[in-house]
């Protein structure tokens, strides 16, 4: 029995050592970004002697932080809001008309899963380029609807198989068309699946990078990676600011975990395992 | 005339639910995905505006290009040890927080934080910690190999983003494998404890065999992840020093927006596709093999 505790608790410590290794970088940039550049090279590991956000008004100025928040915000609500509902159409439409071309479309969305960015980036940018696409949100929205649609479309699918006709069969009866039945009957059970997408998608679209650095060219229109990309690479000798912007981009999606961590962790494993 | 008007009907029906979704998909992935196939076999390229047919020439140069088959190499490396040592201490951390320890879901949580967080900065706090902190612990211990910063040195620099990798997904693999114990039967467990079995012994003769799913998903995920790792490798050393961390994924970007040469890039990307699938699926049919069924 006592060899049973004492394991226990050998478990428990290289639990906890392990932990503070795993987060250690974000301590160290949170302490920092209270501090001046100077202070940060000689001693990275002390305290601030002061809290003063100088670091980060700085930040803030610099990387046009509320501009680039709301373009975040902006697309990747709207690209999610948009990728769920059509989606989720689609799958509701491939599930319950079992047509050979329906097969065939599913069949070449599951495939499509499996082509990695780098093999569509470049015809991409060449194909919207000379059509003078470039440099809209509007358009960013458009590819991510694409490019969410697949994985989006597949998890729907998995779980609208199993949902019972009948009830759209009363509904029909009762006067409903196919679009009041998906909606009222169809839709309202799909909200666990749901969460599942909408978490994945909104991580995915983010704190994506690199299509966004591709299709948005001008400072007015950067989402948040890319206007801290920009900070970094024009200001990289100022490290104590840096640490400060590193934090006002991280905040709001800690925040939101802080909250909703047992779903966001539930939805990606969902997400992963399918 | 009945039928033709049912026809009518489910065409209707077909482009109020799936036309939003389709035009999407095949805009957007469907025919650029078929033009970059016709893109690897032309030599376009933006600024001079040429775009003519050239055969395999593409393909050609790919595999006589010394520094993309240097760089390539590197990329299955990186993959390689990223991968290892990542569902290894995934792995350990699923099993450590599935033995009933006070806080788990605590534990867990905080373990899966940095997936949260895009690569760009991922990879500008860690550039930080390699160029600052650990040469400073290194001069304090008076000990060598830290004092220099990893990221200046051409050998080291890529185990900087071998370590960086494991440290961003090691979290949400733990929680894949977190799933996977929890799904073994307890008659299964109990069975074994009743026959004898302890300690490591049951660890790998009946906890593994009977998660080879989970295995089979998290390895498929750090490969494909590895091959395709941009943000990080951008923000954490930009190829440097030396071009000695430029992967494939950085090498294909910079050959097609910075040397101009469209043509060759997609062909780059095109033969990464293809490593992905083999490395992936290989891997997935070599695992398979340990499939036991409950």
């Amino acid at each position: 029995m006592k060899k049973k505790t004492s394991n226990k608790w050998a478990k428990y410590i290289v639990i906890c050592v392990l932990l503070a290794i795993f987060l250690v970088p974000f301590y160290l940039m949170v302490i920092n970004s209270f501090k001046t550049t100077q202070q940060f090279v000689s001693s990275p590991f002390s305290l601030p002697d002061k809290i003063d956000f100088d670091n980060y008004a700085q930040a803030f100025e610099k990387m046009n932080f509320l501009n680039a928040i709301g373009n975040s915000a902006i697309i990747t609500s709207i690209s999610v809001v948009l990728i769920l509902l059509t989606s989720s159409m689609a799958a509701y439409f491939l599930v319950r008309h079992k047509w050979r071309i329906n097969k065939i479309i599913f069949a070449v969305l599951v495939a499509s899963m499996i082509v990695p960015f780098q093999a569509i980036m470049i015809p991409l940018v060449s194909i919207y380029g000379k059509l003078d696409l470039m440099n809209s949100k509007w358009v960013l929205i458009f590819m991510y609807l694409g490019f969410g649609q697949a994985f989006a479309i597949f998890i729907f699918h998995g779980f609208i198989k199993n949902i019972p006709l009948e009830m759209e069969e009363a509904a029909l009866i009762d006067g409903c068309n196919k679009m009041q039945s998906f909606f009222r009957i169809v839709f309202p059970l799909l909200r666990p699946v749901i969460t599942t997408v909408l978490i994945l998608d909104v991580l995915w679209i983010w704190n994506d990078y690199l299509l966004p650095s591709l299709v948005l060219l001008s400072p007015q229109e950067r989402t948040l990676p890319l206007s801290t990309y920009n900070f970094f690479s024009s200001y990289s000798v100022d490290f104590a600011p840096l640490m400060a912007g590193l934090v006002l981009t991280i905040l709001p999606v800690l925040i939101v975990y802080l909250f909703c961590q047992k779903q966001i962790i539930r939805g990606v494993v969902q997400g992963a395992i399918k | 005339m009945k039928r033709g008007k049912k026809a009518l009907i489910n065409a209707g029906t077909f482009a109020a639910f799936m036309g939003p979704s389709l035009i999407a998909f095949i805009c957007v992935l469907l025919i650029p995905l078929v033009y970059g196939i016709y893109l690897t076999f032309t030599n376009y390229s933006p600024i001079t505006g040429t775009q003519d047919y050239v055969g395999f020439q593409n393909f050609a140069a790919i595999f006589s290009d010394k520094e993309y088959l240097g760089q390539f190499l590197k990329t299955l490396r990186y993959v390689f040890y990223s991968t290892i040592f990542c569902n290894v201490l995934a792995f350990i951390l699923a099993y450590l927080l599935t033995s009933n320890v006070k806080g788990q879901n605590f534990f867990r949580a905080g373990f899966f934080t940095p997936n949260l967080i895009g690569g760009i900065v991922l990879g500008y706090i860690w550039k930080f910690i390699f160029a600052n902190v650990i040469t400073l612990i290194g001069k304090s211990l008076e000990y060598e190999p830290l004092m220099m910063s990893f990221l200046t040195h051409p050998e080291r620099a890529i185990w900087a983003m071998i370590i960086v990798t494991v440290w961003q997904y090691a979290g949400y693999l733990m929680m894949i494998y977190v799933a996977g114990f929890v799904s073994i039967p307890k008659d299964i467990l109990e069975a074994s404890d009743i026959d004898g079995a302890t300690g490591l012994k049951k660890l790998f003769k009946v906890t593994i065999p009977m998660m080879v799913p989970s295995f089979i998903i998290c390895f498929f995920i750090s490969i494909s992840r590895g091959f395709m790792s941009y943000d990080l490798n951008l923000a954490l050393t930009n190829g440097q020093p030396y071009g000695s961390t430029r992967l494939a994924a950085m090498h294909i970007y910079q050959k097609a927006f910075q040397a101009n040469q469209y043509g060759v890039g997609q062909a780059e990307a095109i033969v990464l596709f293809i490593a992905v699938a083999i490395a992936a699926v290989s891997q997935v049919l070599l695992t398979k093999r340990y499939e036991v069924e409950a």
